[in-house]
C-alpha cells in the first residue's frame, strides 16, 4: 500500500493537523513503509474469526445515574489557555 | 543506601538507622550530580518530597506506617500529578499541571512512597527508545551513547542508575519490559486491568497498563502490592482479588512448566543474547523446572495488528488535544479550525503525529474492515495461541529484546526498524497477558532481558519465578560504572 502526497494532506485534514509541504512528503513516505509493514495481515485467513475489541472479556459496569462529582470549574479552568465568565474561548465560528 | 533493597530501606527506616529525609536528600543529590549524563527525570520536585519525607519521618515515629514509608520513589511521567507538572513527554502539554491525581500516584502515597519526581519517556508513550521525548533523548547508563530503550526509559534509566529505590512505568507493547532489559532492572507488566488506568494519559486504551520498574523482582513485589487492584474510575479496572506478591516471592520451582515458543528463538535474534538466554533457561532447569517447546504461530504477525491498534486508538484518544480546554495553544489563531490544526501540529511531535495519522487512515470510511476489523480478528488468534499454550506450561519464557541497547539515532529514520524492536513484547499487551523482564548475563557489558510471560492475573508467580532466579544469580544486583 502506497500513499502520496494528496492521501496524506487528507489525512492530516481528518486528524486537524497543519503539516507543511515537506512533512507531507516525508510522512507519505513513513506512512506507505508502515502500511507495507501492516500489509502481512493480509496473509492470513480470518473467516469465522470473532474480531476482539478487548483483552478482557467483561461488561461495562453500570451504576445509579447521579451526580458524585462536586463543581471544580474554576479548578479545571485554571489551566486553561483562555477563559472568560466560566467559558473557554475560542475565535469567533459565527459572525 | 542507594544498593538496598527495599526491604532493607524499610527496615533500617523502622530502627532510625536513617530518617527518610536523609534518604530522600541523599538521592535528590544523587539525580542533581548525576542526571545531567541521563536526562532520566523531566521534572525533580524537591521541595514536595522533602515535605514528604517529613511526614514519613513523623509517621516512623509515631509507628503509624504504611509499607512503603518514607521510601523515593519516581513516576513515570504518564501518571497525572496534582501540583506537579504532567508533560508525558510532550510539548503539547510542557505547561500541564493536573488538577488531580493518577490512582496509582494515590495509592502510592497512601502506602507512604516519596515522590522524587517525573521521569523522561517518549513522546505520550510512543517509540521504543526515548528519543521521541519533546525533553531530549535519556541515554542509558550502561554505555551513555545508546538508549535506555522506551518508552518508559527515564524510569528504567533512573532506576539502573540508582536515582530512586523503584519507578512506576506504563507498557502498550512492551514499554517497560524492553527498557527493563536494556538498562539491566527488574520491570513488570501486569495483567491488562490489574492497576488502574485512572489518570494515566491514554495512549491505546485496550493495551495500556501500568507497572513497576525496580533493580529486583522482590522490590517490584513490594510496590505492586500497593499499586494493583480494582479501580471504580476505571472502566476496564479488573475486580479480581489481588494476592500478597511479596508471600509468594520464595515459592519453590520444583516441577514448575517452562514453555518455550520457537518462534521467540528464530532469525532476527542475535545469537549472543539467545546464548546467555539458554543459559539463564539451564539455571531453571536445575532449580527443578521444566522446559516443554511450544509454538506461538500467529505470534509474527502481533507488529502488523499492534501497528493498526494502537495507531487507531491512539489517533482516538489524543483527539482530545485540541488547544481549548488544557495544553499547548498556538498563538493568533485565525479561526477555530487553525486553532485545532496549529496547537495539533505545534504540540505533537513526527511520530506522535504518524501514529494519529496511521489510525486516522485505518479508522477512515472504507478502510475499517480491510484494516482495524481485519486486526481485531487475527489479535484473536494471538490471543487462542497463548490460550492453547498455557494448558501446557506455567510461563513462557524467551528474549525480552532482539539485541542489546541500540545506539542513539541509529533507528530514528526508520519507524518501521525502530517497531520490530518489540517483536517479543507486543503479543503480551494485545492478548491482555502479564508480562516481566529480568537481567541476565550481559552482552559485551550490555544488559539483556529475559522475559517471562505468565497466564491472566498469575503477577504473583512471575514474581515469584523471577524472584527465585535472582536468589541464585547476582546480574540484578550489577550497577553501571559511575552509578555504583
Amino acid at each position: 500500500m502506497s500513499l502520496d502526497r494528496s492521501d496524506i494532506d487528507k489525512i492530516a485534514h481528518l486528524a486537524r493537523l497543519a503539516i507543511t509541504p515537506e512533512q507531507s512528503a516525508r510522512y507519505a513516505a513513513d506512512l506507505s513503509n508502515i502500511l507495507t509493514l501492516v500489509a502481512q495481515m493480509d496473509s492470513v485467513d480470518t473467516s469465522g474469526v470473532e474480531p476482539m475489541a478487548h483483552p478482557l472479556h467483561m461488561v461495562q459496569r453500570l451504576r445509579p445515574d447521579e451526580a458524585r462529582e462536586p463543581d471544580q470549574r474554576a479548578h479545571f479552568q485554571s489551566i486553561a489557555p483562555l477563559t472568560e465568565g466560566g467559558l473557554y474561548l475560542v475565535p469567533k465560528v459565527l459572525d | 543506601m542507594q544498593n538496598k533493597s527495599i526491604a532493607q530501606l524499610a527496615a533500617d527506616l523502622r530502627l532510625r538507622r536513617y530518617s527518610s529525609v536523609e534518604l530522600t536528600r541523599h538521592y535528590l543529590d544523587r539525580i542533581e550530580r548525576l542526571d545531567p549524563r541521563l536526562n532520566s527525570f523531566v521534572t525533580v520536585a524537591a521541595e514536595s518530597a522533602l515535605a514528604a519525607a517529613e511526614r514519613a519521618d513523623r509517621a516512623l515515629k509515631s509507628g503509624d506506617t504504611g509499607p512503603l514509608t518514607g521510601i523515593p520513589i519516581a513516576h513515570k511521567d504518564i501518571f497525572c500529578t496534582e501540583g506537579i507538572r504532567t508533560s508525558c513527554g510532550s510539548r503539547m502539554l510542557d505547561n500541564f499541571i493536573a488538577p488531580y491525581d493518577a490512582t496509582v500516584v494515590e495509592r502510592l502515597a497512601a502506602a507512604g512512597a516519596v515522590v522524587l519526581g517525573k521521569t523522561n519517556m517518549d513522546e505520550f508513550a510512543m517509540g521504543s527508545s526515548n528519543e521521541t521525548s519533546f525533553y531530549g533523548p535519556v541515554k542509558n547508563p550502561w554505555d551513555e551513547s545508546r538508549v535506555p530503550g522506551g518508552s518508559s526509559g527515564g524510569s528504567a534509566a533512573a532506576v539502573a542508575a540508582r536515582f530512586c529505590a523503584a519507578a512506576t512505568g506504563t507498557d502498550t507493547g512492551g514499554s517497560i519490559r524492553q527498557p527493563a532489559a536494556l538498562c539491566g532492572i527488574s520491570g513488570i507488566k501486569p495483567t491488562y486491568g490489574r492497576c488502574s488506568r485512572w489518570g494515566m494519559i491514554a495512549f491505546a486504551s485496550s493495551l495500556d497498563q501500568a507497572g513497576v520498574m525496580a533493580r529486583s523482582a522482590a522490590d517490584a513485589a513490594f510496590v505492586l502490592d500497593e499499586m494493583a487492584g480494582f479501580d471504580p474510575r476505571d472502566s476496564t479496572s479488573a475486580d479480581v482479588p489481588v494476592p500478597d506478591y511479596v508471600d509468594a516471592l520464595d515459592d519453590d520451582l520444583h516441577g514448575l512448566r517452562i514453555g518455550l515458543p520457537k518462534e521467540y528463538f528464530g532469525a532476527g535474534l542475535d545469537s549472543r543474547v539467545a546464548a546467555v538466554i539458554q543459559d539463564a533457561i539451564k539455571e531453571y532447569e536445575a532449580l527443578g523446572a521444566r522446559i516443554v517447546e511450544i509454538s506461538l504461530p500467529n505470534s509474527p504477525l502481533s507488529v502488523p495488528v499492534y501497528y493498526v491498534v494502537a495507531p487507531a486508538e491512539c489517533s482516538s484518544n489524543l483527539a482530545r488535544f485540541d488547544g481549548v480546554r488544557y495544553g499547548h495553544r498556538c498563538e493568533n489563531p485565525q479561526d477555530l479550525a487553525d486553532l485545532y490544526q496549529r496547537s495539533r501540529a505545534e504540540g505533537f511531535g513526527a511520530e506522535v503525529q504518524r501514529r494519529i495519522m496511521i489510525g486516522t487512515y485505518v479508522l477512515s470510511a472504507g478502510y475499517y474492515d480491510a484494516y482495524y476489523l481485519k486486526a481485531q480478528k487475527i489479535r484473536h488468534l494471538i490471543a487462542d495461541d497463548f490460550k492453547r499454550a498455557f494448558e501446557q506450561v506455567d510461563v513462557i519464557m524467551g528474549p525480552t529484546s532482539p539485541t542489546t541497547a541500540f545506539a542513539l539515532g541509529s533507528k530514528m529514520d526508520d519507524p518501521v526498524a525502530m517497531y520490530l524492536n518489540d517483536i517479543y513484547t507486543i503479543a503480551t499487551n494485545l492478548a491482555g497477558l502479564p508480562g516481566m523482564s529480568i537481567p541476565v548475563e550481559p552482552v559485551d557489558g550490555l544488559p539483556v532481558g529475559l522475559q517471562i510471560i505468565g497466564n491472566y492475573f498469575d503477577e504473583a508467580r512471575l514474581l515469584n519465578v523471577a524472584h527465585r532466579f535472582q536468589h541464585v544469580t547476582h546480574w540484578h544486583q550489577a550497577a553501571p560504572a559511575g552509578f555504583e
